[in-house]
């Protein structure tokens, strides 16, 4: 009897609590946003860094399909693939082994590109703290009706990401500048995607409002991206 | 032995001599020499703007002319009176709104403009006698049997600054002055919500720090159109060409932009600056594909998927590299002869606009079309003060607005303008000078420099001045003042050398000191400790020897 009791409280409890997410995640894509942004970031470079370029570029893609048009797209990316030696089919980078679709094409925007893709220029793109001199395509110049997508992609590890070998980000460093923007009121929503092992654990420290999260793996698993 | 004693004295100095150096001088030294250079901030006077208490003031002049008071109530003009009414936006924001109105009898001029035939001129003729200055507003009351406005109409709204009020039976029945002005209060309020300041401008003005919500959907759709108030902005005109073996477009545009844009540009360099720019595109196809529709026998086009045909063209149009203001396009696409006629419609399947070629199927290729500046520049104009941000929510039953003057702007439209941006800007400055007070006081680590000092200690100022001028219902100043404000609170935020790298996790911290500070400390810590027991010890021999 007291089972049943505790078991159909447990059940009532999950429900309400399946229901209260559909209504947040509901209420999130109603919003009064003007503008969209996407700030992609592929955090690797070398040959054998590949897939991770490929994903980047996918995203890259798939959001300019949809509408989001370049300059307010903020690329950045090591792009040592195309022109690289050991690529077979040179001027191309596909994203599937079937070689349908070349996702570099001709028309593609790289903001930062080869070393430039540091931690410290990522940081200063998202909080707006850019030498005066910087151009207007590598600034993230959104306002607060803005919903911006996050890509980040790479090589990850349990409350950090790994830049280009030499460098990483860890996630209390990700959560200030997210909160440094919402002080700034620098974007009405936020869809942070993590591409990378153990990404979920980049996204434990966030504190700002407004913010989606989604990643691809769990702390401890690895991700095959 | 003695020796052994001495050796002993020695060694005990020396510890307590290391000891000693290490906490007097070591500790300071190593704590000012990482200490991170933070200049002065005015943190209380910034707290204090973070409680954003505006009064905006306006000066209205009530002007009664021949019929409209008695004699007797005429005795007691003229008469200043100060209506203040609060607005409580919510716990960080209130506002009050101050009308100091003057009630005064018209002079033999006005009197003689108010008895133009029409309404137009009588505008012209009483804005001939006096110029209201920036921010006022002079509202004239004229009989009910004058003929300047129509049957229905109870208010005419002029070009300028002017109202003209008709007063209605219910007016004339008052006694007393004090009546009359009861019965007239609620009209003028009417007047004053439309041509200066409103609750609905000013909250949506503050959407940075309250999120507005308004009640219809066009009101939603009005306050995400209109672009942020910044410095300046660029506004580009873009003539796509997909075509261009068939087609030799003219358009005059540098002629078309003298006569039509500059104007008001000109008349709205208070708020901002703008530059234009114009350019030709060759070769430019609509993202789209018009559909045939046999019944009108020309090419249809669905209201919706306009907004697909942006993003092939944007890449081409192209902007300043060197700015970061707004840009604000403006395309002009003339369809092939493939494609033409081509209409727009919207959901309600009505024709929204007509893109017309007027040429037969007989013209020889290449065809030289003249473009019709005018018809173009006045759908510009029209959508140009929308995004700049002048209301254009329709006048209550019973006001005649008048068509605004050769500039494009009515000099009450470009007052309600600077009102809000006025408010918008000094709200947006508070709001990045409180959040960067308060960044730079969590994260201890921050270098502030002196030229980060001086910017914050300019916004502020800056800010004092511009609520002041509100204050004191000087709109033009106010404006400046709030502009500078932005400027300086913009720089000081995003200052590049603010960038916070320093974090340091407390796991790497000890890993860096331990094994600077605890070889050195160990031996130092045990010798003071053996120092301390023996000095006990001989206390206690000391004592037992008392006994």
């Amino acid at each position: 009897m007291k089972l049943l009791t505790l078991l159909s409280l447990f059940v009532t409890y999950l429900v309400t609590d399946c229901i209260n997410i559909e209504n947040t995640a509901g209420h999130f894509f109603s919003s009064g946003h003007t503008n969209n942004w996407a700030v992609l970031v592929c955090t690797s470079r070398f040959w054998f860094n590949y897939r991770h370029v490929a994903n980047s570029l996918s995203v890259y893609r798939s959001v300019k399909r949809l509408g989001i048009p370049d300059s307010h797209i903020v690329l950045m990316l090591a792009d040592d693939m195309a022109c690289n030696h050991r690529n077979p089919k040179p001027a191309t980078v596909f994203s599937h082994k079937n070689m349908e679709l070349n996702v570099y094409g001709d028309d593609v925007e790289v903001d930062y590109r080869g070393y430039e893709v540091t931690v410290e220029n990522f940081l200063r793109v998202l909080t707006g703290r850019l030498p005066p001199s910087t151009p207007r395509s590598k600034r993230l110049l959104s306002d607060d009706r803005s919903n911006i997508l996050i890509y980040l992609t790479g090589h990850g590890g349990n409350g950090f990401l790994k830049f280009q070998d030499s460098e990483e980000i860890s996630n209390v460093e990700l959560a200030d500048a997210f909160e440094q923007m919402w002080q700034k009121r620098r974007y009405n929503e936020l869809l942070f995607i993590i591409d990378t092992c153990q990404g979920a654990s980049m996204y434990e420290r966030f504190y700002s409002p407004n913010i989606m999260a989604l990643a691809s793996s769990q702390v401890g698993e690895d991700s095959l991206s | 032995m003695a020796t052994a004693e001495v050796e002993r004295r020695r060694g005990q100095l020396a510890a307590l001599s290391i000891a000693a150096v290490v906490i007097i001088v070591g500790v300071p030294l190593w704590w000012k020499t990482t200490e991170t250079y933070r200049a002065w901030l005015p943190v209380s006077q910034i707290r204090e703007l973070a409680k954003l208490q505006l009064q905006l003031s306006a000066d209205v002049e009530v002007v009664f002319a021949r019929g409209t008071v008695t004699p007797e109530q005429q005795k007691k003009v003229p008469l200043t009176k100060t209506q203040e009414e609060d607005h409580a936006v919510d716990e960080g924001t209130t506002l009050k709104y101050r009308y100091e109105t003057k009630y005064r009898t018209a002079t033999i001029m006005e009197e003689d403009a108010l008895n133009k035939p029409a309404a137009a001129e009588a505008d012209l003729a009483l804005h001939m006698l006096s110029e209201s200055p920036c921010g006022s507003l002079v509202i004239y009351v004229i009989p009910e049997s004058s003929s300047l406005l129509h049957e229905d109409v109870k208010v005419y709204v002029g070009q300028r600054r002017t109202a003209l009020l008709r007063v209605v039976a219910q007016m004339r029945t008052a006694k007393t002055f004090e009546q009359l002005l009861d019965r007239l209060q609620p009209h003028i309020i009417q007047v004053l919500r439309m041509m200066s300041f409103s609750r609905a401008d000013i909250t949506a003005a503050l959407s940075d720090r309250v999120r507005f919500h308004p009640g219809s959907k066009e009101s939603v759709a009005d306050s995400m159109r209109a672009f942020k108030s910044s410095p300046g902005y660029e506004i580009t005109f873009s003539l796509l060409n997909p075509d261009p073996k068939s087609h030799r477009l003219h358009w005059d545009i540098e002629g078309a932009a003298q006569t039509y844009i500059q104007p008001l540009l000109m008349k709205m360099s208070p708020v901002a600056n703008f530059s234009i720019d114009s350019q030709t595109l060759h070769y430019a196809m609509l993202g789209v594909n018009p559909r045939y529709d046999s019944s009108r026998s020309a090419y249809t086009l669905n209201a919706d998927s306009l907004a697909h045909v942006i993003n092939p063209v944007e890449a081409r149009l192209g902007s300043n590299a060197a700015s970061s203001n707004p840009v604000l396009n403006f395309l002009l696409y003339v369809p092939d002869s493939h494609h033409s006629p081509l209409y727009i419609q919207d959901h309600h399947k009505q024709e929204v606009y007509n893109v017309d070629s007027s040429y037969g199927p007989e013209a020889e290729f290449p065809v030289d079309i003249n473009i019709n500046m005018a018809k173009v520049m006045g759908i510009f104009l029209a959508q140009l003060r929308l995004l700049l941000g002048v209301q254009s929510s329709p006048p209550p039953p019973g006001f005649l607005v008048a068509p605004c003057g050769s500039t494009g702007l009515a000099d009450w439209e470009l007052d309600r303008l600077m009102w809000s941006r006025s408010v918008e800007n000094i709200a947006t400055a508070t709001t990045t000078i409180t959040s960067l007070a308060q960044l730079l006081d969590q994260i201890g680590n921050i270098v502030i420099n002196d030229n980060i000092a001086e910017q914050v200690s300019n916004a502020v100022t800056s800010l004092q001045l511009a609520v002041a001028e509100l204050d004191a219902g000087n709109l033009g100043f106010a404006l400046q003042f709030s502009k500078e404000a932005i400027l300086a609170s913009e720089k000081a935020f995003f200052d590049p050398s603010l960038l916070h790298l320093l974090y340091f996790p407390d796991d790497q911290k000890f890993a860096i000191y331990i094994p600077l500070f605890l070889p050195m400390c160990v031996p130092i810590m045990l010798s003071l400790l053996k120092i301390a027991s023996e000095a006990r010890q001989k206390r206690r021999e000391k004592q037992a020897k008392k006994d």
